[in-house]
């Protein structure tokens, strides 16, 4: 058992990635290559925003800051209602505090935050890390679209809502009893893969059952 | 020698020895760093970083000077200046052109061996004089690994000198043929191997490994002083470069060897300066009791077989 050999290889393993490109990223003169869904920034969507308090509440670190009123809006009708509406005075992040976690995005119910790539933004002071929301809103402007959806990901929240089946057809449906009812084409613009079996009967659609009490409120 | 002259001497030397470690300590971290993918210093400088070690020394200036308390004062102040000190005096008697040397003296071969071995007592005495427990284990295992590895380039040398029947480097490097590159090889190798243990370079560095030891002799020591250990090192890399060179590689010996033989003296040096780098990067450290199997089984059988042929070679009169 000679060790030659590896002493050999080691210096050849050497002297050939010496011979090939390197792979420093000269950072300030170069920009980084970040990957898809970087969490760099929270940009704040200020029209968005019902200043619901969710976000302030969910987030583990308590650092953001909302301020609010209620504004009354009159009734536009003879002998209508007045309205009141939440109107936003202050939203902060202090990102000296935040960890990154994403919660107060995952919960806003309205899409008032996003995730910006953008990390350049260090101070000298750290109570510069504060970010009141003109700053947070300027940040929006670098939020990229959203990627592309993967092959064979399951629709969009959106799409699957509208396509559902109105309430009348689902009631139908469900009142036959399982296995019951016949094939129902769904309304899906969605190519099927050839091959894969239909939902015949024997086994209904999982939305064919009961249907979801908010299947009428998604397509009126 | 006129005052003139000798003041001339003395400045080219101290200027070499500014300048010759700096352009090795910028190759290894280019070197280095190309070999592992990166692109190391580009800035300072502006291009490719060559003002690095530059702008490294100022920062040593800058920081504070501290002596521990409990060391031993005078001792650990004065170690860095025996571990730089003995490489000037070294390189000083190194010949670069035919006829050409800033200390042409009749024993040099043994004045830089002498001069070599001073150098090492520098890190013992940083070892010992710094009241810290790393800091006196590296100074043993420099002790251990100085005295293992002394021999080996003592015999290799010893071998050279008897080939080229002189203990002048100036005539030794005359004396010098391409033979010899056969002829002394196993020498050669048996040098370049101690010589890298001698200044504790990797993969001979266990005194100063610094995930084991924290730099070993040099943990107690800032700014100034610690950088005249660094500048010690890459000074020992190239007065071993050099003497490898001159010794090993005919030094001069080259086409236009009247006018440019300086030339290949340092491309030669630098060439050597490159493979004890390049060795850096490729090969993990060696365990203690490696090291001292490799000397005391491999490194001075082979020596002493060297000296064998050479004895035999000189004798036949090859």
């Amino acid at each position: 058992m000679s060790p030659l050999p590896g002493i050999l290889k080691g210096l050849i393993t050497t002297a050939r990635t010496a011979l090939r490109p390197t792979h420093t990223a000269e950072y300030p003169d170069v920009a980084p290559e970040l990957p898809p869904r970087s969490r760099g920034v929270i940009a704040l969507l200020e029209e968005n925003c019902t200043s619901c308090m969710l976000c302030a509440r969910e987030c583990p670190d308590w650092c953001i800051y909302i301020d609010s009123h209620k504004e009354t809006i009159p009734a536009t009708t003879e002998g209508g209602r007045d309205r009141q509406r939440n109107v936003l005075d202050r939203f902060a992040i202090d990102f000296s505090l935040c960890m990154y976690c994403g919660i107060c995005i995952e919960v806003c119910p309205f899409d008032a935050l996003h995730w910006s790539p953008q990390f350049e933004y260090a101070e000298v002071d750290l109570l510069d890390l504060l970010h009141e929301k003109d700053r947070l809103g300027g940040w929006m402007a670098s939020v990229p679209p959203p990627p592309a959806l993967d092959e064979k990901a399951a629709e969009p929240a959106e799409i699957a809502a509208a396509n559902r089946p109105a309430r009348g057809a689902g009631l139908a449906g469900g009142a036959g009893g399982a296995g019951g009812s016949g094939p129902r084409m769904p309304r899906t613009v969605r190519p099927r893969a050839a091959g894969s079996p239909r939902p015949d009967a024997g086994s209904p659609p999982p939305d064919a059952g009961s249907p979801p009490p908010d299947a009428g409120e998604a397509s009126p | 020698m006129s005052l003139l002259e000798a003041t001339l001497r003395a400045a080219s030397v101290l200027a070499a020895f500014l300048v010759l470690p700096l352009l090795v300590g910028q190759a290894e971290h280019k070197v280095m760093a190309h070999m592992q993918g990166r692109l190391g210093p580009m800035y300072a400088g502006g291009f490719h970083g060559w003002a690095q070690l530059v702008a490294d020394g100022v920062k040593f200036v800058q920081k504070e000077d501290i002596t521990p308390r409990a060391a031993d004062r005078w001792v650990f102040r004065l170690a860095p200046a025996v571990a730089l000190i003995p490489y000037l005096l070294a390189m000083a008697t190194i010949p670069i052109h035919p006829g050409v040397a800033a200390v042409d003296v009749p024993g040099s071969l043994v004045l830089v061996l002498a001069a070599t071995s001073v150098g090492a007592l520098g890190t013992l005495m940083a070892g010992w004089a710094s009241a810290n427990k790393y800091a006196l284990l590296g100074g043993l295992r420099a002790a251990a690994q100085l005295v293992s590895y002394e021999l080996p380039i003592v015999l290799a040398l010893a071998s050279i000198a008897m080939a080229g029947g002189s203990l002048s480097l100036m005539a030794l490097t005359q004396a010098w043929s391409p033979w010899w590159l056969l002829w002394q090889l196993p020498g050669g190798l048996v040098f370049l191997v101690a010589a890298c243990a001698e200044l504790q370079r990797p993969p001979f560095d266990m005194p100063v490994a610094d995930a084991e030891l924290v730099m070993g002799a040099w943990t107690e020591y800032t700014g100034l002083r610690f950088a005249f250990f660094l500048l010690a090192e890459y000074a020992g890399i190239v007065v071993m470069s050099l003497l490898f060179a001159v010794l090993w590689l005919g030094g001069w010996h080259g086409p236009f060897e009247d006018t440019l033989g300086w030339l290949w003296t340092l491309l030669k040096g630098f060439g050597v300066a490159v493979l004890v780098i390049w060795v850096r990067v490729a090969w993990p450290r060696l365990r203690e009791d490696q090291l001292q199997r490799l000397a005391w089984l491999w490194l001075v059988p082979i020596a002493l077989a060297q000296l064998l042929l050479t004895g035999a070679g000189v004798v036949m009169g090859w």
